[in-house]
């Protein structure tokens, strides 16, 4: 029957619901969208030069990635020397023209060496004896966090709150000590170092930050002139400087300030300048979400008779940190990444630590460097990727709005 | 008709809302004028007029979302000033719904609900979640309760949006133009809502260009224009035999097509 739109036209039965052509779904539909339509059309001579430049250049991609991917995998895992029983230290990641064991021409990872400085990367000096103080810190951080991942953990809140409040504490207790009395002697913060100097600046940094960064936030969008301009002159002092000059300085020039006799503990001075210059820029980060929240908002919320502090805590804050996690997480990886600066002001981060084992002529040899700078970067991408996943797993649990 | 009649009376001659000599500038506009109200207890008033003509002003000055310049407003024996406490014990008695629902999307339609009368209220939560889901049954949609404003239609929004504001128990209700980012087939749902809280007996100021609503359940008509009230009367007079120019211009546009 033919139909005709243009004149009346009543329809009779239902047109049939279908499924979509095949060649549009799954791997094969992906295929043809992604792929074979974009170098099987030569139609034209323009079309055909589009076509095989496409096809070459996903050829080269592909070529160069594996390439890439394959020197990866032979330097760090076939060629690499994974042990060194008869302690030959630099010998054992040596080609023989240079007075080692391996073949001329031998490129590959000195894992042997990681062993060796193991303790040194992951605690600085920390006193061997004392390392188990560590330990236990490091089992109650990775305990709570891996709690907090999953949704339905039984007193997850609880978990949470003691994570933000006790464990800082218990950390602090632990790593610092309280004197010989109750078996937990001082360590001075001179001896600390390696991933544990990391995770000390980069957690407190962020723990601290976000908080830090509400506030002034909030307080730059204050009705109160006083306020307002403090905090905008705070936000625009940290963001203005680099981080290195704010170490600097607070390694440096603060000691002139401060009467004679009174010091503050270098490691401190560190995670206060880390904190303040995180703060100004989640600040600003949380300020854009407080932007994109609509007027209808903030007047529904004063309408209801939420005064200010609980309208902002219970319908603002919640939308538009929601909006900015994006931005948080980005803060807080570069945050996590510039902890590295440390190390300028003498602290043994975990980058410090391999420079300092990068230094050690025992193990002198050409990949000493690459072999420890390669384990640097994977710690850090790990941890970085890590939060970065973890944040598109709570984009999309909180985005209730488009559910 | 006779339903009609009886929705038409009030009977109290408790004032519960007054202006007196109200005005207000948004920069160097002027956008309230000299505006007198006396609303009494039961009262349902309607506020129509041209945009622009300052009656959504008027009404978001009673519970202090744009504040007045000049003049004194009284409701509930509290006059709303500078004063942080005043403002929020007016508020507590004075319910809102809003043009756009302004629904909070991060929380369920129950949290919605639940939200001020548990926080500024201090009601236990088992208490508000009762009065919520009785006030989401007499907007008739207590089974999405458990949903996100994100996945209601409009219609639905905002009668959860009428709930919501019912839910700290309000003495004064007022709209603002709550029709008029709706579909048109979902215009009479929230209407008859609107009717039914009428015919309970709530004091209520609405703006809106429902004409019909307005002849149905409202005390007065106002009609404003250039940030002043031009005329008001009982909606059969306002609608039949408008005294001011202004008005007979405004009513032969809202009333010809």
């Amino acid at each position: 029957m033919k139909t005709d739109h243009s004149t009346a036209y009543v329809r009779q039965e239902d047109a049939p619901l279908l499924p979509p052509p095949r060649n549009e779904t799954g791997i094969i539909g992906w295929f043809n969208q992604n792929i074979l339509n974009l170098i099987n059309d030569f139609s034209g001579i323009g079309a055909a030069i589009r076509s095989v430049l496409m096809a070459v250049g996903t050829l080269a991609i592909l070529y160069y990635s594996a390439h890439i991917l394959w020197a990866l995998i032979d330097f760090a895992l076939i060629e690499a020397v994974w042990s060194d029983p008869d302690e030959l230290k630099r010998v054992v990641c040596t080609t023989e023209i240079a007075g080692g064991i391996q073949h001329n021409g031998w490129h590959g990872a000195c894992w042997p060496l990681v062993t060796a400085k193991m303790k040194f990367l992951i605690y600085g000096a920390y006193p061997a004896e004392e390392l188990w103080r560590v330990n236990i810190t490091g089992l109650v951080l990775i305990t709570g966090l891996v709690c907090l991942m999953f949704d339905r953990m039984p007193y997850r809140m609880h978990i949470g709150i003691s994570m933000l409040t006790i464990f800082p504490v218990f950390a602090y207790i632990m790593l610092v000590g309280l004197g010989d009395w109750i078996g937990l002697p001082y360590v001075d913060t001179r001896d600390w170092g390696g991933v544990l100097v990391t995770l000390v600046v980069a957690l407190t940094g962020i723990i601290a930050s976000l908080p830090l960064g509400v506030v002034l936030a909030l307080g730059r969008q204050s009705k109160m002139p006083a306020i307002r301009y403090l905090c905008t002159g705070f936000i625009e002092f940290w963001r203005g400087i680099p981080l290195i000059t704010v170490l600097f300085m607070a390694s440096v020039a603060l000691p002139l300030f401060l009467p004679t006799g009174v010091t503050i503990d270098n490691l401190l001075r560190a995670l206060i300048g880390v904190t303040l210059f995180a703060s100004a820029y989640m600040a600003e980060v949380i300020r854009g979400g407080l932007q994109a929240i609509d007027k209808g908002q903030y007047e529904a919320a004063d309408a209801l008779g939420l005064g200010y502090w609980k309208s902002m805590r219970l319908i603002i804050l919640p939308q538009a940190l929601t909006y900015v996690i994006p931005g948080i997480v980005n803060t807080f990886i570069g945050l996590f990444k510039d902890t590295t600066l440390v190390a300028i002001i003498g602290l043994f981060d975990l980058l410090g630590a391999a420079q300092a084992a990068i230094n050690d002529a025992g193990w002198s040899s050409p990949v000493q460097a690459i072999t420890l700078y390669l384990l640097v970067a994977t710690f850090y991408f790990i941890c970085c990727f890590v939060m970065s996943r973890y944040s598109m797993r709570l984009e999309r649990k909180l985005d209730r709005s488009n559910r | 008709m006779a339903n009609n009649a009886k929705l038409k009376k009030q009977d109290s001659d408790e004032i519960v809302i007054s202006m007196n000599g109200v005005n207000k500038w948004f920069g160097n506009f002027h956008v309230l004028r000299d505006i007198n109200l006396n609303v009494h207890k039961g009262e349902r008033i309607i506020i129509c007029g041209p945009s622009g003509s300052g009656k959504s002003t008027v009404i978001r000055c009673l519970n202090a979302l744009e504040h007045h310049q000049g003049g004194d407003i009284n409701i509930l024996g509290v006059t709303l000033d500078n004063n942080v406490h005043n403002v929020e014990m007016v508020r507590r008695d004075v319910g809102m719904v809003f043009q756009q629902f302004n629904l909070f999307p991060h929380l369920s339609i129950l949290e919605n609900c639940i939200l001020a009368p548990t926080w500024v209220k201090k009601m236990p939560r088992a208490e508000a979640v009762d009065l919520a889901m009785s006030l989401l049954e007499r907007v008739k949609i207590p089974e999405q309760a458990h949903k996100y404003p994100g996945q209601l239609s409009g219609g639905q929004q905002q009668r959860v949006a009428i709930a919501r504001a019912l839910c700290m128990q309000p003495e004064i209700m007022l709209f603002d133009e709550p029709t008029s980012a709706l579909d048109p087939e979902m215009i009479k749902e929230v209407l008859d809502v609107m009717v039914g809280l009428a015919e309970t007996g709530m004091t209520m100021i609405c703006v809106t260009h429902e004409m019909g609503f307005a002849r149905k359940v409202a005390d007065r008509v106002i009609f404003m224009d250039e940030g002043q009230i031009i005329e008001q009367n009982e909606p059969e007079a306002f609608f039949s035999k408008p005294k001011s120019d202004r008005t007979k211009l405004f009513l032969s546009q809202v009333l010809s097509h």
